[in-house]
């Protein structure tokens, strides 16, 4: 009797447990998820960098070309900016779409505000800067990007700096606007007009002082030290053609995702097959390294020791690998057709490069440059990993 | 890049005749030194193959300035209803040789006369989709 009260006293608490279990999802960190940009099909693969796996999908996103993602301060969620003016509110963990809103024609990125709170997205249709609340995405502020007559310009290179301020460049009006939203009913905007031409893209030094805007008009990099605004933008590396013909641009470098290394800061040249490098106390060109094409990416692993490129078209089937301490490229990397982007691990050991044409995404062990894994998406296009929610200017 | 220099108005006529000179340079170098000319005559449409290739090429590369779905970008959009008013001639001849002055590159030396002709006609009438 007491032996059968036991028996099945174990099966039903066997059974309890297996209840239990259905009924709770089993806990998980988000500090080693992210996502990859299926960019065809308008939907992203939710990943885990610890077991290099894909854990899910989320579709409907709309036109994904040029989508790039920033995070919510509790890495949970993913802000998702479209090409065609869409903004994603994606929740990593339930892998759904929590909200999604079409806020313009047509947009290019956004960045999320120091205190996570303020989502900011640059828009080239119409053009300018629309400030949304994190939890909720309802609008907040609308700053057009107006300059001349009544014109509205593209407005690209946006990154957060310390205080819920946004700074961006206006690719049309050739500045670069500071915007600051510490009082929400009263933005104020700082204008530095004459920046050089043709601004493209922008990234801030991982400390939050320095916005280096590339310029695609003339060779050099405009400079804003935002500690010190009223000493203005400065010019580095002019000149850095020398006067030579420019090679044909056949996609636009890249300078978020900062490739400072040391207190050298790694920067593609525009028309030239070589990626820059300036002193960040004299901000003076320190070398120019050659390398296989016109780099779009120019990034450092976290520990700054090493700093991976790819490539535009036609040369984008390549990856280099410079190392810092000779300023030398020291690997070579054949990843697959059209490699996209790529991103470390959050403290560098692993990466993953996207094979848009491959319909792959590969990981590379960073001290040997072996592939470890490989992943099969649909035409992937940007990586991005939740730990860039605790770095200023990601 | 000290060459650039914005051409907001274009100056449409005197721009293609230097476009048609530097075009037909381009060919008798080409053909001199041997290579595949590049002004070969205008063909029909491309081979199954190669239209495979154009349409991504289009949707992917293009796409990366002038957008996924042609809708513009860094790049104008690319739909009938924005280029409905322009020569076609033209059109092939700002593929081939891009716009000096302007973030539009010169794809010559990857696409050929009657390649770029095909693409115009397809942005024309709305540009295919790639099948998967
Ligand atoms: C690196 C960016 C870039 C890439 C890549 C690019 N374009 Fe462009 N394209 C531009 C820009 C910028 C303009 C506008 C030039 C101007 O201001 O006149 C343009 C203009 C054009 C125009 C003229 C549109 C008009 O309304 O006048 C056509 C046609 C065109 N591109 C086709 C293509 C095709 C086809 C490809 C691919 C084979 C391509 N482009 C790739 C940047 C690009």
């Amino acid at each position: 009797m007491i032996l059968k009260a036991l028996r099945y006293g174990w099966l039903l608490a066997a059974f309890w447990s297996m209840l239990a279990g259905a009924a709770e999802p089993a806990l998980q960190g988000t500090g080693d998820l992210g996502i990859i940009i299926e960019r065809s099909a308008g939907r992203v693969a939710i990943v885990d960098t610890s077991r290099n796996a894909i854990l899910g999908r989320v579709g409907n996103l709309g036109d994904l070309s040029h989508a790039s993602a920033v995070f919510s301060r509790d890495q949970r969620y993913a802000y998702l900016f479209g090409r065609d003016g869409g903004l994603s509110k994606v929740d990593l963990l339930r892998k759904v779409v929590e909200k999604r809103i079409v806020q313009s024609g047509n947009s290019i990125g956004g960045a999320i505000s120091q205190n996570g709170r303020l989502i900011a997205v640059a828009n080239y249709k119409p053009g300018g800067l629309k400030i949304f609340a994190a939890d909720s995405l309802d609008l907040l502020a609308d700053l057009p990007a107006a300059y001349g007559d009544g014109k509205r310009s593209k407005v690209v290179g946006i990154a957060d700096l310390p205080g819920q301020r946004f700074i961006y460049s206006l690719f049309d009006a050739d500045q670069i606007w500071i915007a600051d939203l510490s009082d929400l009913k009263a933005p104020r905007v700082e204008k530095f007009p004459d920046i050089g031409r043709a601004p493209y893209d922008g990234l801030v030094t991982p400390d939050g002082r320095y916005y280096l805007a590339g310029l695609f008009g003339e060779d050099g990099i405009a400079m804003l030290d935002t500690w010190q605004p009223q000493a203005g933008v400065q010019r580095i590396l002019a000149n850095y053609g020398r006067g030579e013909q420019p090679l044909p641009v056949y996609k636009m470098p890249h300078l978020r995702g900062w490739a400072v290394a040391g207190h050298q800061v790694y920067l593609p040249a525009i028309g030239r097959h070589e990626v820059l490098v300036a002193d960040t106390v004299n901000w003076r060109e320190t070398a120019r390294i050659p390398v296989r094409g016109q780099p779009v990416f120019v990034i450092a692993r976290p520990d700054g020791r090493q700093v991976w490129v790819n490539f535009a078209f036609p040369n984008n089937g390549f990856v280099q690998i410079i190392d810092t301490l000779t300023r030398q490229v020291i690997h070579t990397l054949e990843p697959g057709k059209a490699v996209l982007h790529l991103e470390f691990t959050p403290r560098g050991e692993a990466v993953w490069v996207s094979a848009r044409d491959d319909n792959k995404v590969l990981i590379y062990d960073t001290a040997r440059f072996a592939k470890i894994a490989e992943l099969s998406l649909e035409n992937p296009s940007g990586i991005f990993f939740t730990a860039r929610a605790q770095r200023i200017g990601f | 890049m000290a060459f650039l220099k914005r051409t907001d108005t274009g100056g449409m006529p005197v721009y293609l005749m230097l476009m048609h000179i530097k075009i037909a340079l381009t060919a008798s170098l080409l053909s001199i030194s041997g290579l595949p000319a590049l002004a070969e005559q205008p063909t029909a449409t491309p081979s199954p193959e190669r239209t495979r290739e154009l349409i991504h090429l289009v949707r992917q590369d293009c796409g990366s300035c002038h957008g996924l779905t042609l809708r513009g970008g860094l790049g104008p959009a690319l739909l009938p209803e924005n280029l409905r008013n322009q020569s076609p001639t033209g059109l092939k001849y700002t593929i081939l040789l891009g716009r000096p002055g302007t973030a539009m590159p010169p794809w010559q030396p990857f696409l050929n006369e009657a390649e770029a002709e095909w693409i115009v006609g397809q942005l024309l009438n709305g540009f295919p989709e790639e099948s998967p």
